[in-house]
Formats: structure tokens, C-alpha cells, sequence
């Protein structure tokens, strides 16, 4: 069993395709604030698990470390989000690099969604566009976004 | 994960996305990604490693001052060739009555209560079989194995999920018994290779196989190449 084996099963998946790419130009990084959207079906242990196929996004609060992986998919290696959060979520580094004023500041609230969709209309139309506004209102400028 | 990056974009946020898998990051096309070849599981590729980290999060980052749609990539690779497994100990043999699996299981559970403790909980097992009831959803596979239809085997749950948190409870509980981060996948190695239960899950998946399971319900009790 080795990595490179398992990527090869998932790298022909087909994925949804843009006509056009948008394109932000975001403010200077050292006066933005930075959120995380990750795909790794992150959520607090007293929010709802992730269901399979599940399109919908969970809030994750920055002043809390509880996070727990709702992810299904056998297809990752979990041992490196458990021994360091920071491998999946790297909300220690952002706060790092606002300490250090290389960022603006982090976001109090951060976002994740489930990857590993076969059907990505419904993020696309409208769980991604309503993720944009919960962060556009709290004045996210940045979003990494990390996958699993 | 590069679709949200196009709506987000498009939205208004500027977005970085960092990418494991190089065919479907230049597939998908995010305007501003990172490959990084690392393990599956580890975009920011070294846990317990802040300067690894941040070196990741510079090179992303950066591309923010990028005109125009960019992809690049990161100029180290976290390689995994599949040999490398983990050197855990097992518990010794307690109850001759039970079954190898179960035994192990139950020996298990110390170690397992440490590594929640150690992880926050982060990986563990609850989501559908409490950690407690591991041994028991154990049993329905060792059923499965023996030759019982996998419907009638009393499986808690949909397979793949059982699946999850038996393979979270041993993989949790050898985090607890090694005194270093385990190299991706090293742990999974050993659980399915090394451990009893781990044969058993083997066994078991083939079984539902052999009896034409739907193909979900087998296929995702393991990593997919297995």
C-alpha cells in the first residue's frame, strides 16, 4: 500500500470545470484578514457530523481547538492531523504570522466543507456561495484553503 | 476543493489552494494553487513541524502577488513507497477464550485512551461505535470472515463507517505507543498488516466480496489499493 498507489485511483476523477477563472486581487497580505476553508470535513464535536455526499459547511471557531475529522473516506492518512492539527488546519502557523504582522489578522470563524464530492453542484450554486457571505461578512480578505 | 476556490474568487475573496494531487489540481484549475506532492492527509506535509509548515504557507501565500492565474509548486516532495511501517507493540494474549482480534482489542484500550487524550480526539472512534464497542463490531466481522451473510452478521452500522472507527481505535491507540510523529500511512500499514483485527478486516472484505455485497460496502472498508 503506498501513497503514490492511491492517488492514482482518485486523479482521473473527473472534477468540475469553469469557462472563465475569476480572479480577486486581494488587499496587501500584512492589512488582510485570512480564513481556512479546508475540505477535510472538519467540525466541532457538538456540531453535526459530516453524512456522506454531505454538501452543507460547518463554522469553526478560531478561539477553540476541538476540531475532529468528519471525513469517511478511508482513502487519507489520518495519523498526521491527530499527532498535529496544524498538518490539516493551520490555524497556530496564521496566528504565527499575525503575531509576526506578515498577515493582517485571522479570522475568528473558519470554514469547512467535505471533499471527495462526485456531484459538486450543489457547492457550486449554493453551499460555496453562501460560505462567501458568512466570510464577507466577518471581512475575510484571504482564504487558504486546504484539502485531505 | 478548487471548485469553492473559483466561487470564492468569484465572490469577491481572494483564495490560495493548496493541492495533493498534481492531475487534479492543473485539472481543476483554481486561480492561484500549490502542489505539494505529499501524503494524502498532510497538505501542510510534516506534523509536529512549525518551520516545515511555514515554509508551505510562504511559498502559498506569495502567490497572492500573482497578476494572473498561477500554479505552482512546491519544491520539496514527502515521498511514500509503501515500506515503511509502524514499529508498535501489540498487547500480549490475556483471555485464550477469545477470540485473537477481540483480545487485542480489549488490550488495546489503555493505550487507546491516551492517544485521545494526546490527539484531543481528533481521529478517533464514537462516530458511530463507541470505543467500548469496538470489540463487538470486531465480532460482526470475525462473523463475516467465517462465512456469515454480511447483512446477517450484526455489522453496527454501515461497514465503512464500523470500518472507520475500528481502524481509528487502533490507530489512535498507536499513537500512544510510538514517541514520534508516524510517517504517513504507517500506522495504516500496521493495523492492516500487523494487527489481528486487521487480518480480520481483510478477510472480512474479501468475504462480502465473494457473497456480491454492493460494491461501496466492501470497497471502502480499506484504503482503496488494498
Amino acid at each position: 500500500m503506498a501513497d503514490s498507489d492511491i492517488k492514482a485511483l482518485t486523479e482521473a476523477l473527473p472534477g468540475e470545470s469553469f469557462e472563465t477563472t475569476a480572479f480577486t486581487t486581494p488587499r496587501p497580505l500584512a492589512t488582510a484578514t485570512v480564513a481556512i476553508v479546508t475540505t477535510a470535513s472538519l467540525h466541532h464535536p457538538d456540531q453535526d457530523d459530516f453524512e456522506v455526499m454531505d454538501t452543507g459547511y460547518r463554522v469553526l471557531d478560531g478561539n477553540r481547538r476541538d476540531y475532529v475529522t468528519g471525513h469517511w473516506s478511508p482513502n487519507f492518512d489520518g495519523s498526521g492531523f491527530a499527532y498535529d492539527m496544524n498538518t490539516v488546519f493551520p490555524l497556530d502557523r496564521l496566528d504565527e504570522l499575525a503575531e509576526r504582522g506578515v498577515i493582517g489578522r485571522v479570522a475568528d470563524q473558519h470554514l469547512a466543507y467535505a471533499g471527495n464530492q462526485f456531484d459538486l453542484s450543489a457547492i457550486r450554486i449554493d453551499s460555496g456561495p453562501a460560505g462567501a457571505k458568512f466570510l464577507q461578512d466577518q471581512g475575510v480578505d484571504v482564504v487558504l484553503l486546504t484539502p485531505v | 476543493m478548487s471548485t469553492l476556490a473559483h466561487v470564492f474568487e468569484a465572490e469577491g475573496i481572494a483564495t490560495v489552494a493548496l493541492g495533493s494531487i498534481r492531475k487534479q489540481i492543473e485539472g481543476s484549475a483554481p486561480p492561484r494553487g500549490l502542489w505539494c506532492d505529499f501524503p494524502l492527509g498532510r497538505p501542510l506535509g510534516k506534523p509536529g513541524d512549525p518551520e516545515f509548515q511555514h515554509r508551505v504557507l510562504d511559498v502559498a501565500f506569495a502567490l497572492l502577488n500573482s497578476t494572473e492565474p498561477v500554479l505552482a509548486e512546491f519544491d520539496e516532495s514527502i515521498p511514500d513507497d509503501g515500506d515503511e511501517m509502524l514499529s508498535c507493540p501489540l498487547p500480549p494474549r490475556h483471555d485464550p477464550d477469545d477470540h485473537p482480534a477481540i483480545d487485542e482489542a480489549r488490550g488495546l484500550l489503555p493505550a487507546y485512551l491516551r492517544g485521545v487524550e494526546m490527539s484531543d480526539g481528533r481521529f478517533g472512534a464514537g462516530r458511530v461505535v463507541a470505543a467500548d464497542d469496538i470489540p463487538a463490531a470486531i465480532e460482526a466481522f470475525i462473523r463475516v470472515s467465517e462465512g456469515t451473510p454480511w447483512a446477517e452478521a450484526g455489522i453496527p452500522g454501515l461497514p465503512m463507517r464500523v470500518s472507520h472507527d475500528i481502524r481509528s481505535y487502533y490507530e489512535t491507540s498507536a499513537l500512544a505507543m510510538v514517541d514520534h510523529a508516524p510517517v504517513a500511512w504507517a500506522s495504516t500499514r500496521w493495523f492492516l498488516d500487523q494487527t489481528e483485527t486487521g487480518k480480520v478486516m481483510m478477510t472480512a472484505r474479501q468475504a462480502m466480496q465473494d457473497q456480491d455485497a454492493p460494491q461501496p460496502m466492501w470497497f471502502y472498508l480499506t484504503p482503496g489499493d488494498r
